[in-house]
């Protein structure tokens, strides 16, 4: 090495150290206040799950799951079980996501690969963004003013307003995965003669089928929970009903919230075993999401 | 000073990465002593044993081909290298005498002394006087009157002051490309840094522009050091008092690029008397 | 797509062109169901004004102005005067805007400019936890763990501290009760924490790397950089995150319901049980019909056009700060 032209470094002249004082002292704190704005958030997480697994816990079992009638609210917790509002939970959730999932993604498609750049698909964009932040108990009220009060309380009704609210979650998650995918995909398949239809089912929506399942089930995951769409539409009876057409059904949901005013602590152990059935429900449907783009996800932002 | 971080250098040295002896004895002080650094970003390492010595009221300009380090080497004297995620240096910086690196250094307080301006203007979304007073604010000075002072004076160093002067309270984000980089530039001199690091300054910019800005540097490099990256070596004749030449070495076995530093001497040998053969080529334009 | 079909002229018949063919049914009818699908948000949408507003009438039309605006609820002697819901739907929300905000603003910050990059993804999964735990189970909580911690040992001493004090008295001394106005703000401030986060986290993000450099090499802390080069950049972002987020906090409907207090009632007293539109709908639908159901559907109405506006709003001050940070 050139030595000689390199005569070192000498002594230091500068001071680089951290300046002590308020700026320093400044950007600690923010940082601090940073991380406690996260430390309080887990507060009420931790304690709400901590108590719904304690007293949750305690009152669950086969019999809570899948007995029944659902008792009255004076009787203690080994009577019955909460078997018909698990039966219509699942019930009208799933048929929530038969309507809402694939007319979900037809819309998105329609957004992304035919209207695109079009007033029309840019305003429905938008009015979906729009409709993800109407309350989901005027989505109760809607479907109470168009149907009950023409065809009376059932389950088909509550699902009605499920899928009202998972329709435009659905829509911008498809939209929102539909444009990640690479033009070039799509070349590629025109290229061949494809027709547009079939270059969206076979090319398209399978690139983007990771994001558009996980987004569907977070979907499912919020509807699954939903409290006020259902309080008007199915009117929360005690007893199993399969048919999801016709009379009135029940589910976890609206279960807790009629339980969970009550003075019995039978009502109060069932609205906590209740909670905790939701709640795994929805955190399973949560986790499968996660799996789901952990896996497939194939073209991120 | 002692060096403990050499300890860990590896005692390779690729010939030809050597320094070149500059003839004159009488130089003026050193401002960086760099020595075998090289630079890694996870295993991938992009600059090999660069060692050379920067001098006072100087401009340097590192020039060299697309992927050659010269840019990563400029980033490492401010430590702006830090900011990116999985970075690292070996060998040791020494900036005025002290170790740029050492434990008890600040980034913060590296980067006060040693100002850098980017490839494409980076305006502040805020008016132009708040974009040149920034610098000054944090540093803890208030007061209307001598804010105005530094912002006017910074303007007037950036020869930028008579085109906005009537509209200092405009958005910063409004002024043309020529117009935003001599903001820039005039945010940098606000905080009155020791050092300037322009990184590409006027790659974005058409030729009146870059000349007004070629010409600022003249004007200012009385007051600071200047070390300027330049893909143009036209400007690099204009303007440097020194020049850098790096260049890319390529190991056929695991196919990785290195960058290296080849030649570093007065401009005017690197450009009319190159010692190495790869410099030769490369400012007669016969490799790019 | 459109324009290539009308482009096409075989679609104008004429002889046969060797390569003229017209687009295949199963083609056709898959576009035409997309657009039926997209365009049913815009019929949900219509469709739930113009329904709501029918059955709403009936209220609009006995009550008038001055019934509707009043404070007067005493559904047995048909009085149905909205504005103690609207009060506590106001104070309820501005509440959890004002426990929210900075929490979920510093989360963000937390995210984008602090913690390494794999790091982040794990807080951000745990963030929307909060989301994913259903709002009957936040009530349920609320009622029968929350309430009842804070009426003992938090509002009593707060009431206690400040009974008689001006101002603070006026907000935070006695009366007090654990179902509160306060305590339905906390509620939905938790439940609003996890959108207001993640839509200003997009927002930051997108502030260029180049702009942070700038203010590091201008030998800015990290703190002066946010405040320097990030925040300038995500304030019109952040503050529609902030409104879609009230949004959210006013239409929160059983939380709110099972942890309010159901008192019609305006008062200033923030510990004191109070209602709001959503849970006055969800407690007394059940048993209402005739005008009081109507009042009910027209209250719903209300808070739909809130929303709709609210989220407008939103949007248009995300659109224009990202054209002023474009310049001019």
């Amino acid at each position: 090495m050139a030595v000689t032209a390199n005569p070192g470094p000498g002594q230091p002249t500068v001071d680089l150290r951290e300046p002590a004082g308020w700026r320093r002292t400044k950007n600690q704190v923010a940082t601090i206040l940073m991380w406690a704005a996260f430390a309080i958030t887990l507060v009420p997480l931790v304690l709400v799950l901590y108590t719904v697994i304690q007293k949750g816990a305690s009152a669950i079992s086969w019999q809570f799951l899948t007995g029944g009638p659902i008792p009255p609210n004076v009787l203690p917790l080994g009577v019955g079980g909460m078997g018909p509002a698990v039966i219509g939970t699942l019930e009208i959730t799933g048929f929530a996501a038969l309507m809402a999932i694939p007319l979900g993604v037809l819309g998105g498609v329609y957004l992304n690969e035919y209207g695109a750049t079009s007033w029309l698909a840019k305003l429905l964009a938008f009015l979906s963004d729009v409709m993800t932040g109407v309350p989901s108990i005027v989505m109760g009220l809607f479907i109470f003013t168009i149907w009950i009060l023409h065809f009376g309380y059932s389950g088909v009704a509550g699902a009605f307003a499920l899928a009202c609210l998972m329709l435009p979650i659905v829509i911008r998650s498809t939209f929102e995965m539909l444009r990640l995918v690479p033009d070039s995909l799509r070349q590629g398949s025109y290229a061949l003669g494809a027709t547009k239809a079939r270059v969206t089912v076979t090319v398209v929506l399978p690139a983007a089928i990771g994001g558009i399942v996980s987004g569907s089930l977070l979907a499912v995951a919020r509807a699954a929970g939903e409290t006020a769409p259902l309080l008007f539409t199915i009117l929360t009876v005690e007893a199993t009903n399969t048919n999801i057409f016709s009379g009135a059904n029940t589910a976890l949901s609206t279960q807790i919230f009629v339980n969970a005013t009550s003075p019995y602590v039978g009502a109060e152990s069932r609205a906590w075993g209740s909670a905790l059935t939701l709640i795994a429900i929805a955190f399973i449907l949560m986790i499968i999401a996660r799996v789901v783009t952990a896996r497939f996800t194939r073209y991120t932002r | 000073m002692d060096q403990p971080e050499n300890e860990v250098l590896p005692k390779l040295h690729v010939p030809s990465t050597a320094l070149d002896v500059p003839a004159e004895s009488f130089a003026s002080p050193a401002v960086f002593n760099v020595d075998g650094v090289s630079i890694y970003y996870g295993s991938f390492r992009a600059v090999a044993h660069v060692s050379l010595t920067i001098h006072e009221h100087e401009i340097t300009a590192f020039i060299g081909p697309s992927g050659c380090g010269k840019t990563t080497v400029l980033r490492t004297l401010n430590r702006m290298n830090d900011l990116i995620p999985g970075a690292r240096m070996e060998g040791s910086i020494h900036y005025r005498g002290a170790g740029l690196y050492d434990t008890a250094v600040s980034p913060t307080a590296v980067r006060r002394r040693i100002g850098m301006v980017f490839q494409k203007a980076n305006p502040f979304p805020k008016s132009i006087y708040d974009n040149v007073a920034y610098g000054p604010r944090i540093n803890g000075i208030r007061g209307k009157g001598r804010l105005d002072e530094i912002v006017e004076r910074s303007l007037r160093q950036a020869a930028l002051w008579d085109e906005v002067k009537d509209r200092l309270g405009k958005s910063g984000l409004g002024l043309s490309g020529g117009q935003a980089q001599r903001l820039c530039i005039a945010r940098t001199l606000a905080v009155e840094p020791d050092v300037v690091l322009m990184d590409e300054p006027c790659s974005a910019l058409d030729p009146i522009a870059t000349g007004r800005i070629e010409d600022l540097m003249q004007e200012i490099k009385a007051k600071y050091t200047i070390v300027i990256v330049t893909h143009n070596m036209q400007q690099a004749t204009r303007v440097s008092d020194r020049t850098a030449f790096y260049s890319v070495l390529r190991d056929e076995k695991s196919d990785t690029r290195t960058g290296v530093l080849v030649e570093y001497d007065r401009t005017v040998n690197i450009f009319e008397n190159p010692k190495d053969d790869r410099t030769q080529a490369y400012v007669t334009g016969r490799i790019g | 797509m459109n324009t290539v079909a009308k482009a096409d002229p075989a679609q104008s018949a004429g002889p046969a062109h060797p390569l003229a063919h017209r687009r295949p049914l199963g083609d056709r009818t898959f576009q035409v169901l997309a657009l039926v699908a997209g365009l049913l948000v815009l019929v949900i949408l219509i469709l739930i004004a113009v329904s709501t507003a029918q059955q709403s009438t009936s209220w609009f039309t006995t009550a008038g102005a001055s019934g509707i605006f009043s404070i007067d609820w005493d559904p047995a002697n048909n009085h149905f005067g909205a504005m103690s819901f609207v009060f506590g739907t106001v104070i309820t929300s501005v509440i959890a805007i004002v426990i929210a905000v900075p929490v979920s603003v510093a989360i963000a910050l937390l995210l984008t400019e602090v913690v390494p990059r794999r790091w982040s993804q794990p807080i951000v999964y745990v963030i929307d936890l909060l989301a994913v735990v259903p709002s009957v189970v936040w009530g349920l909580w609320g009622i029968l763990v929350l309430v009842p911690w804070l009426q003992n040992s938090i509002y009593a001493h707060i009431g206690n501290v400040l009974n008689g004090v001006p101002v603070l008295g006026n907000l935070f001394g006695p009366p007090i009760s654990g179902a509160a106005f306060c305590t339905a703000g906390v509620i939905l401030a938790i439940m609003i924490t996890p959108i207001i986060t993640s839509l200003s986290r997009e927002v930051i993000a997108t502030v260029p790397a180049i702009d942070k450099e700038g203010a590091y090499a201008l030998g800015a802390t990290r703190w002066e950089m946010i405040r320097g080069a990030v925040w300038p950049h995500s304030q019109g972002g952040v503050l529609g995150a902030v409104l879609i987020g009230l949004g959210r906090a006013m239409g929160e409907t059983i939380a709110a319901a099972l942890v309010i207090g159901s008192s019609a009632t305006i008062t200033s007293h923030l510990l004191a049980p109070g209602y709001s539109i959503p849970a006055v709908i969800a407690n007394q639908f059940g048993e209402a019909s005739g005008v009081f159901r109507s009042a009910l559907i027209g209250m719903g109405l209300f808070l739909f056009a809130i929303t709709i506006i609210v989220n407008l709003v939103a949007r248009g001050i995300v659109e224009r700060s990202a054209r002023r940070m474009r310049g001019a």
